[in-house]
């Protein structure tokens, strides 16, 4: 803990414990809840009302405010989820382990609502509903990467050895998914010269900009409040026969 | 501490056990002509398209073969105990682990090459592309070997690990997937094929480094 002052490792120090945490997280969810709200508002309010529609597009460009920050987060959750799983996996800690399948449903959500975003955009601007292009490609593979996670998961009954299993395949997933990626756009280039796909790129106006990057908080808040909710209910269910679920149980009557 | 006699006594004895069973090793290679054989008759028989077709059926079905013989490579030693004995052996176990993908490479594996012209003279692939499509089993299979001993690891514990074995294990395979088909299909157009070998040198190589330490930590993991 040399690394880090002392108060942030005392902070997660205590966040391992497993009474600190639930009642640390039952605290912020409504805080996250009120921020989530303001920035889903304020980002949809400017995207989809302030924002001008696009001079090629029209307005059905406007679905990459969901559509991007959602691709951008189904990478963001994967590496988060690998980390966490090392993070159990060589602390031990229970709740990095839980932290970690928590995120699996959440970051399989996002991936599977860019590539549907994805496909309803291509139909009007590129006439069809799928192409194997390497992007595409990439997050359909990694969709499979989760589902993987969450079968693996699902499969062991002992949730504690789950939770390493999962840690060791995220881990394996994380080292393969570059490859995975540059592999995919190489036999993509291999096959067919860019047509559809890489169409000249403006770069993006700042009032369309803002919007977007407030959706991207936004959906990091979601995350935050959905992987958390989740991890509340695991704990409480791992936890069932603790000594501090009784108490507390108890307390609220 | 000496490591190279364990690691070779590892593969000796793996050998060994598949020499007895010889029946059982034969599977996964009748497995592979089987698939191969099924797409002609699905496709038609058309020689043009058959032709054009014949590097991703043949490592479609390389793949395959390879995934479902991977079951044997723990089980019969997680079922009778020893596998706890390896565990327990003094030598790192990513080391013994390695030696028993390299062995059951050695027997599920590379007799996939042997058969690997005749199913190309089947879909009509030009004898051009022999020598690449020969080259890329080589290097590939090894690697799915690699890459699939850590999905046996993790499920080998499990009553019915068969079907999530492939969800776990078939993502990983893509990138050996594009660059062999790719290799093959640009040397029957007579195109050169460097680019495409060298990646897979890289990922075998890179796979025969990395792959045995998951592996090793799971099946730790399979066995409390």
């Amino acid at each position: 803990m040399f690394l880090v002052p002392d108060s942030v490792g005392r902070f997660f120090h205590r966040m391992a414990s497993p009474p600190h945490f639930y009642a640390f997280s039952g605290r912020l969810m409504p805080w996250l809840g009120v921020i989530f709200l303001l920035l889903v508002g304020a980002g949809l309010y400017g995207g989809l009302v302030l924002a001008p529609p696009d001079y090629q597009q029209g307005d059905s460009y406007r679905i990459i405010y969901i559509h991007v920050p959602s691709a951008w987060m189904s990478l963001f959750i994967y590496v988060m989820m690998a980390a966490a799983g090392v993070i159990g996996l060589v602390w031990r800690i229970k709740l990095a382990e839980i932290v970690a399948i928590s995120s699996a449903p959440v970051g399989a959500a996002f991936t599977f609502i860019a590539l549907v975003t994805g496909s309803l955009w291509g139909k009007p601007m590129w006439g069809t509903w799928w192409v194997w292009d390497a992007r595409l490609t990439s997050e359909l593979i990694l969709l499979f990467l989760y589902l993987g996670v969450m079968a693996l998961y699902s499969a062991i009954d002992d949730k504690r050895v789950a939770s390493k299993a999962v840690a060791i395949l995220a881990l394996v997933g994380v080292v393969n998914i570059p490859v995975i990626h540059y592999s995919v756009e190489w036999w993509n280039t291999l096959h067919q010269g860019p047509t559809v796909t890489k169409m000249d790129k403006p770069s993006i106006h700042i009032s369309m900009l803002v919007p977007l990057l407030t959706m991207a908080v936004a959906f990091k808040f979601y995350y935050l409040i959905a992987m958390l909710q989740r991890a509340r209910t695991e704990l409480l269910q791992r936890e069932r026969n603790s000594q501090w679920l009784k108490k507390l149980l108890e307390s609220e009557g | 501490m000496d490591l190279l006699n364990p690691f070779f006594a590892m593969i000796r004895r793996d050998l060994l056990l598949a020499v007895r069973h010889r029946a059982e090793s034969a599977n996964p290679l009748l497995f592979f002509i089987l698939v191969v054989t099924l797409f002609p008759l699905g496709l038609g028989g058309q020689a043009k398209l058959l032709q054009a077709m014949a590097p991703g059926i043949i490592w479609v079905a390389a793949l395959l073969a390879v995934m479902l013989s991977l079951d044997s490579l723990f089980r019969s030693d997680f079922d009778d105990g020893s596998m706890e004995q390896l565990v327990l052996s003094p030598y790192p176990l990513s080391l013994l682990v390695l030696a028993k993908i390299i062995a059951h490479w050695l027997v599920t594996g590379l007799p996939l090459l042997l058969v690997a012209p005749l199913l190309a003279t089947l879909l009509n692939l030009p004898e051009s592309a022999f020598p690449v499509l020969m080259l890329t089993l080589l290097l590939g299979t090894p690697v799915l070997s690699l890459i699939g001993a850590i999905g046996v690891a993790l499920t080998v514990g499990l009553r019915r690990g068969g079907v999530l074995l492939a969800l776990l294990v078939l993502p990983l395979y893509i990138p050996v997937l594009i660059f062999a088909s790719n290799a093959i299909e640009m040397a029957a157009g007579g195109l050169p094929v460097g680019a495409q070998i060298n990646m897979l040198i890289a990922l075998l190589l890179a796979a025969l480094v990395l792959a045995p330490l998951p592996a090793a930590a799971a099946l730790k993991m399979s066995i409390n």
